[in-house]
């Protein structure tokens, strides 16, 4: 097993760098212009001062061999020396990853909207994980009964209704009609008392609601089919033949075994917690990750670009990763070596 | 027994969350019950404190400050504050109420002092008699937020700032020779050539005035690493930035060192800009819900705008500044055989445009822009045939644009010979049929009045092939991009252009022959429509060396708009507006001022 993650750790490695490079070369051949929203009058020599300045015009290869120094010397340094109040090298004048519309170092600002959101499509994911599973489980177990049918009827409306819909719903419901709700997040709210965490409450409720509908539609289907399939199964009427009570055999032996595969599918969508929910985040104006990429994206702000799809690509791998182990963990049938 | 137990736990924790998520909805249906308005629930939910509760006491009498937390939405959010680096009008507002300029325009293009003690004129020698300089007094007793005393020489470092090529400035100095202090309150800037109009360089918010003593190292390669700097200038204004947070969030709070202070002003003891959403979404804020005071940029069709305003809880503004929405006939060839848009001296010319203005004056009538406006700008719209569309210099003589007028445009299709020979119902100009690429960018607003054109063209027998591209493709001044409007690989454009000052100098040089962007000077130069004429290259040389009181100077730009529009180069349709909406009780805005910082005059707002 240890061999098994250090060789795809080892593995990852060469991936990330080949998708760097394929980010970079994606970007580059993309048209962009940094000053596209400057104003029309602006005199040609000037805007090609501004991206002269930003190292816009540098050729390809050298930006991209720039950023990977950035990327993988001095950002870890700086997260290190942050971390243990340390400092390395020349840590005050230490170049880092820029981003051409706030002239800021990009990891500083993606953590800074990491927490919110965090918060939300955590709080939707956990919520959608605890709504789903029982609900699942019961609806297969009373497969055809009103409960099941009232539950396939919910999810698939929660399925299929897209967010940027009932987002907007929710916001003329509970904002506008019933005021209820704000229809944004500040985010330099500070929880300290029961006021303030009141106050979060709310502003997290609707969108954290509409997350939560569309997690729980896909995730309580999934479990739904996953026990169907194991209820059927020999161990099953063995275990019932033994003469275990219902509840033994569904918790225990159906629970187990139909669960591995949802294990792995709530793995798999961890590192979409940390890419945000664009969309949702639009609608809400929560600026989260998600709203930080699209706003890049229409600044061709192509550093902040870079970092942010290179770190959802480094979680994707990472979780990867942590989905074959706990897989192997779960059933102890399954070995890498 | 074990799993048993598990079960009751998940069990548990289901209720428990089931409970939760019940309880937030009781507890917030009392509170809005029992508090009722609007402006309560923007207190409760955005945590206000202590401060919050003096919104209660009557309007801007107390002392400065006094006045709570003012929201305002921007759903752009600024990315910084310094206005030099900006990315567009969202850094230049954020900054604008911490850092000042030398004087500012007024909602009616007035030029006001801020910094500067009085305007310069030649009568009071602060304009050379041959316009080669102009020197500015500063205000005597000026500080800096962080109470050291405002110098000539922080002009001076603004310039020695901006014109530093590394620092990417993006404001234009390519007019001014050297910035001297002349002693700590003058400061004389000298220009490369005669400049009757001077007011342009530390005037409005895109030129203010930076703290030589916090910039000193963020000059050039420094930029970089000056984030501190950026976030949270040191400015003069009634504000500083307690916390800016790129495209999210910016808090301000008073400055201690503010010249109004003694005088109570400003009012509000707190700034909270918030960004993120949309147009329509920051309207709702403010409009339907009532949870903020300020909502900019409104760009929002009427259809769905109106009955926001209807709900009654704030009022929207329009401010018309020289903002035209206009189409661009391409004066040479964009066939992809030809050297495609080069204006090559004059030897590519198109087909049907160039010289045409009969033609293109046909076309021109069969536009409805009532109804251009009506539906994609309301209250932020007003149609007009001019490119140069406000005061002092409006023309009237090319007015009848006005009034729709199919029959007529089919009458004088007829007359100059551009008939339908061969009976498809598409006319044809010397044999070649009218049918156009005609190209925007992509939004809601221009493909509808795009729609809307196109069917009036069908009308009098002219096809228009609609084609619409990304905003970010557009307007890409980098060569990088085809779609680009400097490129102009289309027949016809449509989009907006306006000046920055009021003065029409610097916004009508663009139409002049030396300034026709083409493959030879990498697209460089505002003329894109590529309209060649010496007559109006001479009018504005003309018109550049007359000083700003010469009676004949708006004849002038009359007479360069006139001929601009009537050789068909350029077909305007809208004079567009910046609309925002406040809040019902906030007092003191005024007009809303399209010239300048929409938070102009701030320290001024109060609440009812």
């Amino acid at each position: 097993m240890a061999q098994y993650v250090i060789r795809r750790i080892l593995f990852a490695i060469p991936t990330l760098v080949v998708i760097s490079l394929i980010i970079f070369a994606i970007l580059d051949l993309a048209p962009g212009d940094p000053t596209s929203q400057l104003p029309l009058t602006l005199p040609a020599e000037v805007r090609e001062q501004i991206r002269e300045s930003l190292g816009f015009n540098d050729p390809f290869i050298i930006q991209w061999l720039k950023w990977m120094q950035l990327m993988f010397i001095n950002e870890p340094l700086h997260i290190i020396d942050s971390i243990f109040n340390t400092c390395i090298g020349d840590c005050e004048s230490r170049a880092r990853i820029i981003s051409w519309s706030s002239r800021a170092p990009a990891v500083d600002i993606i953590f800074q909207r990491l927490p919110q959101t965090l918060w939300v499509l955590g709080a939707s994911f956990v919520l959608g994980i605890l709504i789903a599973i029982p609900v699942g489980i019961i609806s297969a177990y009373k497969q055809y009964s009103a409960f099941d049918n009232i539950g396939t009827f919910v999810t698939m409306i929660g399925y299929s209704a897209p967010t940027f819909f009932t987002g907007i719903l929710a916001i003329i419901v509970f904002s506008v009609w019933l005021g209820w709700f704000p229809s944004f997040y500040d985010s330099t709210l500070v929880v300290n008392s029961w006021d303030t965490f009141l106050a979060h409450v709310k502003q997290m409720a609707m969108p954290v609601a509409v997350l939560t509908l569309f997690n729980t539609a896909a995730l309580s289907r999934f479990t739904r089919a996953s026990v169907l399939d194991n209820l059927n199964e020999d161990y099953v009427r063995t275990a019932r033949s033994k003469g275990l009570g219902e509840t033994m055999v569904v918790t225990t032996h159906v629970m187990r075994n139909s669960l591995i595969p949802v294990v792995t599918l709530i793995a798999l969508q961890i590192p979409g917690i940390f890419a945000g929910a664009i969309i949702t985040e639009q609608i809400f104006r929560i600026n989260g990750l998600g709203a930080l990429l699209i706003t890049a994206i229409g600044q061709a702000d192509v550093p902040m670009v870079q970092t942010l799809t290179f770190m959802f690509a480094f979680l994707i791998v990472v979780f990867n990763l942590i989905a074959d182990v706990t897989y192997g963990i779960l059933d102890p049938r399954i070995r890498y070596d | 027994m074990k799993r048993w137990q598990w079960l009751s736990l998940f069990a548990a924790l289901a209720l428990f969350v089931a409970a939760c998520g019940s309880g937030t909805v009781d507890t917030t249906t009392d509170g809005s019950a029992t508090t009722g308005t609007g402006a309560a629930t923007t207190d409760a939910t955005t945590g206000t404190t202590a401060d919050g509760t003096a919104t209660t006491q009557p309007t801007g009498t107390g002392e400065a400050g006094s006045g709570g937390e003012f929201i305002a939405f921007q759903w752009q959010g600024p990315s910084q504050a310094n206005a030099y680096l900006s990315t567009g009008t969202k850094d230049l507002l954020a900054g604008s109420l911490v850092l000042e300029p030398l004087a500012e325009f007024d909602p009616a293009g007035q030029l006001v002092p801020a910094l500067a003690a009085e305007l310069p004129t030649q009568e009071n020698g602060g304009i050379a008699a041959d316009f080669s300089s102009i020197t500015w007094t500063l205000q005597e007793g000026l500080l800096w937020s962080d109470g050291t005393p405002v110098t000539a020489d922080d002009v001076v470092f603004s310039w020695e700032y901006c014109t530093n090529p590394e620092t990417g400035c993006v404001a234009d100095f390519a007019t001014v020779e050297s910035v001297v202090a002349d002693d700590d309150l003058n400061v004389t800037i000298t220009f490369t050539e005669p400049q009757p109009y001077p007011f342009t360089h530390f005037v409005t918010y895109t030129y203010p005035i930076l703290q030589r003593a916090q910039f000193t190292d963020c000059a050039g390669a420094g930029a970089d690493a000056c984030t501190e700097q950026n976030f949270a200038p040191i400015g003069t204004g009634p504000y500083m930035v307690t916390d800016l947070r790129p495209e999210d969030i910016v808090t301000y709070e008073i400055n201690p060192n503010y010249r109004g202070i003694a005088e109570g002003k400003p009012f509000f003891g707190s700034i909270t800009i918030e960004g993120g959403g949309d147009a329509e979404a920051v309207a709702r804020s403010v409009l339907e819900i009532g949870e903020g005071d300020y909502a900019w940029n409104l760009q929002v069709a009427p259809e769905i705008l109106e009955p926001m305003e209807g709900a009654g809880n704030g009022v929207v503004l329009a401010a018309f500044a020289s903002n035209v929405e206009h189409l661009n006939f391409n004066q040479t060839d964009p066939a992809e055989d030809a050297d495609r848009s080069d204006f090559a001296g004059g030897a590519n010319p198109h087909p049907v445009f160039f010289d045409n203005p009969d033609l293109i004056r046909a076309l021109s009538m069969a536009i409805n822009r009532e109804e251009l406006v009506a539906v994609g700008y309301g209250a932020g719209g007003t149609p007009t045939c001019n490119i140069w569309p406000s005061e002092p210099a409006i023309s009237t003589n090319m007015d009848a644009c006005l009034t729709q007028d199919i029959e007529g445009a089919n009458a004088l299709l007829d007359e100059i010979g551009a008939v339908d020979s061969d009976g498809d119902g598409v006319r044809e100009w010397e044999g070649i049929p009218l049918e156009f690429d005609f190209v925007t960018s992509t939004n809601a607003v221009r493909q509808s009045n795009q729609d809307l054109i196109a069917d009036y063209w069908e009308q009098i027998g002219v096809v228009a092939n609609m084609r619409n591209e990304d905003a970010g493709l557009f307007f890409d001044g980098t060569n990088a991009s085809d779609a680009s409007i400097w490129k102009f690989f289309a027949d016809i454009q449509m989009f907006t252009n306006g000046s920055t000052g009021p003065d029409p100098q610097g916004y009508m040089v663009q139409y002049i022959t030396s300034q026709i962007p083409e493959s030879t000077n990498a697209y460089a130069g505002g003329n894109i429509p590529r309209y060649a004429s010496e007559e109006y290259d001479a009018l504005w040389a003309q018109l550049s060396g007359m000083s700003l009181d010469d009676p004949a100077r708006n004849e002038v730009v009359i007479q360069l708009n006139d001929l601009i529009v009537g050789s068909g180069a350029i077909v305007p349709l809208v004079y567009r507006a910046s609309v925002s909406a406040f809040a019902n009780d906030i007092q003191g805005v005024g007009d809303l001022n399209a010239w300048d910082s929409e938070y102009w005059n701030i320290e001024e707002w109060t609440r009812g």
